[in-house]
């Protein structure tokens, strides 16, 4: 391979990991957040047990489980720190994910004959 | 007269090249954990649409003993925290405090899965086998395939313990932990989910 070609190829390789450089969180810092994500599952078990409206308790939950996931995604997995095109991929797994579940639900609702 | 060579990137073609400015074992397991969320998302897709339509009881809903299961679950969630600090022990070189925080979250894995056991074996005692109803086979495949991550990671966990132990996981190897730790927590994550999707909504 050529010189000329090479030099493109580390180029491209450094604009993708151009946000690599952030500083990680201390081991004091990533007990606190363990210890935020124990209050939140904590607060999802409180919440399971209060007599509240289906809707409201569902949507609160939710978040709740949305939270706990970008936390441990963002801290733990260092999406926040790392390059980006872990996020990409890991997003796209998630998304397509989400299109399994919609399209499994239009065959229960539209193709089931019923 | 010797030459010392500056340490330099691999060149194209070399072993350990990489187009993309990550290390390619980095970027494989992130590809991994993006095509491992479609199976999941597929499996928890089933037990959502099936948890409800089943017509021969005992439904896993009515089984379910969420103190249990929060309890499995706080386990699980700190086995994460172990995790990040046998990768962040690793990245400052303290092999001891390595090994320490690895065995932890294997154990903590453990403790994880043999609750899962205790829980499978009570409901079967109650009447709800594998292919009892069609959301009893749904909550069984889906809390197995999970069970048997959390295993595959216990075996790969207790693997970087040894190979520490033998002076193999050396400073240069901590991309490696990391990695596991990836895993580690995406089996983490998944289960944040399954407990809120399939234990708490009701």
């Amino acid at each position: 391979m050529s010189t000329e070609a090479h030099t493109e190829v580390v180029t491209r390789g450094e604009d993708l990991a151009h946000d690599v450089h952030h500083e990680h969180p201390s081991d004091l810092q990533y007990i606190y957040i363990g210890l935020f994500l124990a209050v939140v599952t904590a607060a999802e078990v409180g919440l399971y047990y209060t007599e509240i409206d289906f809707l409201l308790n569902t949507i609160i939950l939710c978040a709740m489980m949305v939270v706990k996931f970008a936390t441990v995604g963002m801290f733990f997995m260092h999406l926040r720190f790392d390059n980006r095109v872990f996020r990409w991929f890991f997003v796209t797994g998630l998304v397509l994910a989400i299109f399994v579940y919609l399209i499994v639900l239009t065959t229960f609702h539209f193709w089931s004959g019923h | 007269m010797s030459t010392v060579t500056p340490h330099a990137e691999p060149a194209p073609g070399e072993h350990g090249w990489t187009q993309t400015g990550v290390t390619n074992e980095k970027l494989a397991m992130w590809v991994f954990l993006g095509s491992d969320c479609l199976l999941f998302g597929g499996l928890i897709s089933t037990y959502m649409l099936y948890k409800t339509t089943a017509t021969r009881p005992p439904l896993p809903a009515s089984l379910y003993d969420i103190p249990f299961t929060s309890a499995s679950s706080f386990v699980l969630l700190m086995s994460s925290v172990t995790m990040v600090l046998a990768v962040s022990a690793m990245k400052r070189d303290e092999p001891s405090r390595t090994r320490t925080w690895l065995v932890a979250t294997a154990l903590l894995g453990a403790i994880f899965i043999s609750g899962q056991v205790y829980e499978f074996t009570t409901f079967v005692r109650k009447g709800m086998g594998y292919t009892s109803n069609t959301a009893s086979s749904a909550f069984y495949t889906l809390t197995g395939f999970h069970g048997v991550h959390v295993s595959m990671g216990i075996v790969m966990l207790l693997s970087l313990f040894v190979m520490s132990l033998r002076g193999r996981l050396g400073h240069e190897k901590a991309e490696t932990v990391e990695i596991i730790g990836l895993y580690w927590h995406f089996v983490d994550i998944v289960w944040i989910l399954i407990f809120t999707v399939v234990y708490l909504i009701k």
